[in-house]
């Protein structure tokens, strides 16, 4: 790695803990950050230094939102880095397999069925695998080139899935779980516990790995399958690890947070216009910015207003801007 | 005569009912560079895919004395590397990153290239005189430039068999000469390069041998200048054709009128 590329990774680890740090101060109840460092640091706080009722606030409530906003940030801008890799094309998002609307269908399923709020991540995981395996199968049957099979089979699962929605939702009881549903879908870490923390890290830590370790072999899918298998490289067997690796942490991203759009749309151009496109570098670069940008976002989405702003309108609003600035950016350096 | 490098015995291919290839047979050997000539839909693309494994076929293909059936991916993938037509890969990876790929096969399914495949893919391109490109996105190249990644690419992954699909196609006239020179150096240097053309001129001037692929088959092989004649050309593309005296060059007999 060369001396430019090793400063961007210490901005960006940098940045990381940076964020981390200021998420965990800033608030309703504000904790100085040097506070947040010493009572992080040790297990107990110097005594006396915090009050009983903001120590909760800081470990009950604030901790696991922010882990949960880094571990989703971080998963989402991955697995976003990865699809647009193996389908070479930027646009492509986790969404795009399904993997999100799968999930939504299944937790606004089990949210209409009156099931708990661990049912509800189990229920939005496993649709969302199951919509990802359905168009994985599919494509399996097309005799499409694999790129183009997998995109098509995607949005077809995925308006499937949205219909589906759509009517969970009209048959939805307007007093109760309609506004659950929709609530759900906006995406948010309001609601972050420390059971979603356990139940998405290891899922999202696993299939970090896993892409992590691949990284050189996604990189080598970039040259089509054939010039790949003239290179002693199995494309499918590549491709099909990744998408295995990407759809199992977009699903356990989405079945803690709802469905939070743009950052793994917009990360991995962040990424790539810092590192370049080699996965070596642009996986644990939008790892990085990913942890970084969503606890940062989630900051504002607490302190905007008096009442929670759902966090997937403000990605909305700071991504596509940001999405644009990218594009006319990288079209300036051409 | 050393062993064949490359040996195509009866290769047969059948496209669903269509049948694309029917018994080729050819001997290249190592150090030659080795100019497929044949129409469009001739079956050059089929006949190359066949040796990279991409297809199956009836017939035997030997690099080096060996069946390439009983071969594994990465065996196979040391013995023949593949030069696609640079036009069709957008990736924005850098050049060096690309021919870094090359030493993909001796990598395990989850390592990523060390210093030695670093400095293998640095050595390939200052091989064939890109060394300056190393840090340049492969998709803001040039087409002669992209060419001259892949051949680089190619040198990296430590295979002796080269094969060139149209290397020359859309580039212009210099470009073209100096992908051409640079497949002749690597012959020179004991690569058996096999590349497929549509300029008979390109064989001409720069192939050790030209294999002539009509109607399913190689019906010619040999020297360029040798088998390369007017009427041989006029029969395999169907345009009637001259061969100027000197220099090889050739020029259509009656414009406009192909029979």
């Amino acid at each position: 790695m060369s001396s430019r590329h090793s400063f961007r990774f210490t901005l960006m680890a940098a940045l990381f803990v940076c964020v981390f740090l200021v998420s965990m101060s800033v608030g309703r109840f504000p904790v100085p950050v040097s506070s947040v460092v010493r009572a992080m640091l040790s297990i107990a706080p110097a005594e006396g230094e915090l009050s009983p009722q903001v120590e909760t606030v800081l470990f009950q409530v604030r901790f696991p939102r922010v882990l949960l906003g880094a571990l989703v940030g971080a998963g989402l801008s991955c697995s976003g880095t990865v699809y647009q890799a193996i389908f070479r094309n930027p646009l492509v998002s986790p969404e795009f397999l399904g993997a999100s609307s799968g999930a939504a269908l299944g937790a606004a399923f089990a949210i209409l069925n009156g099931l708990g709020y661990r049912e509800i991540s189990l229920f939005a995981f496993l649709s969302g695998l199951a919509a990802v395996g359905l168009v994985v199968l599919v494509n399996v049957r097309s005799r499409l080139n694999p790129v183009l099979g997998f995109l098509l089979a995607g949005i077809m699962v995925g308006s499937l899935c949205s219909a589906g929605i759509s009517y969970l939702k009209l048959i939805a009881d307007p007093n109760n779980s309609l506004p659950a549903i929709t609530y759900w879908l906006m995406g948010s870490l309001a609601s972050a516990r420390r059971e979603d923390v356990l139940f998405a890290a290891p899922l999202v830590l696993s299939g970090l790995i896993l892409l992590f370790m691949m990284r050189w072999r996604i990189n080598i899918l970039s040259a089509g399958d054939e010039e790949a298998a003239a290179m002693g490289v199995n494309a499918g067997l590549v491709r099909g690890a990744a998408i295995l690796g990407a759809t199992f942490v977009t699903a356990a991203c989405v079945s803690v947070s709802g469905v939070i759009g743009w950052i793994g749309l917009v990360v991995p151009h962040f990424a790539r216009s810092l590192v370049g496109a080699d996965c070596r570098r642009s996986i644990p670069a939008s790892i990085l910015l990913g942890g970084a940008l969503l606890p940062a976002t989630d900051d504002f989405s607490r302190m905007l207003s008096s009442s929670e702003v759902p966090i997937g309108i403000l990605t909305a609003f700071v991504g596509a801007p940001f999405l644009l600035y990218i594009i006319l950016n990288d079209r300036r350096e051409a | 005569m050393n062993t064949p490098s490359l040996c195509v015995k009866e290769l047969t291919v059948d496209y669903g009912a269509r049948r694309v290839l029917s018994g080729v047979s050819f001997e290249v050997y190592g150090g030659s560079l080795v100019a497929l000539l044949g129409r469009n839909g001739s079956g050059k693309s089929t006949l190359f895919r066949c040796i990279l494994g991409l297809l199956s076929y009836r017939g035997r293909i030997a690099a080096g004395g060996r069946d390439t059936r009983g071969m594994s991916a990465s065996e196979r993938a040391s013995a023949f590397a593949y030069i696609p037509q640079g036009h069709e890969n957008a990736s924005s990876h850098t050049a060096l990153e690309m021919v870094l790929m090359g030493a993909s096969s001796r990598l395990g399914f989850w390592s990523t290239p060390g210093r030695r495949e670093a400095h293998r893919a640095v050595e390939a391109m200052e091989e064939i005189g890109i060394g300056h490109l190393s840090d340049r996105r492969y998709d803001r190249l040039s087409g002669g430039e992209k060419q001259l990644v892949l051949t680089a690419r190619a040198l990296a992954q430590d295979a002796s068999i080269l094969i060139m699909d149209e290397p020359c196609s859309n580039l212009d006239y210099g470009h073209q000469l100096r992908v051409l020179d640079c497949a002749a150096g690597l012959a020179r240097r004991g690569y058996l390069v096999v590349l497929s053309t549509h300029n008979p001129e390109h064989a001409l001037s720069f192939a050790d041998q030209a294999l002539l692929l009509m109607d399913g088959a190689v019906n010619i092989s040999g020297e360029p200048s040798d088998v390369m004649d007017a009427a041989t050309l006029e029969r395999m593309y169907g345009v009637p054709l001259d061969l100027a005296p000197a220099g090889g060059m050739l020029r259509t007999r009656r414009m406009g009128k192909v029979s």
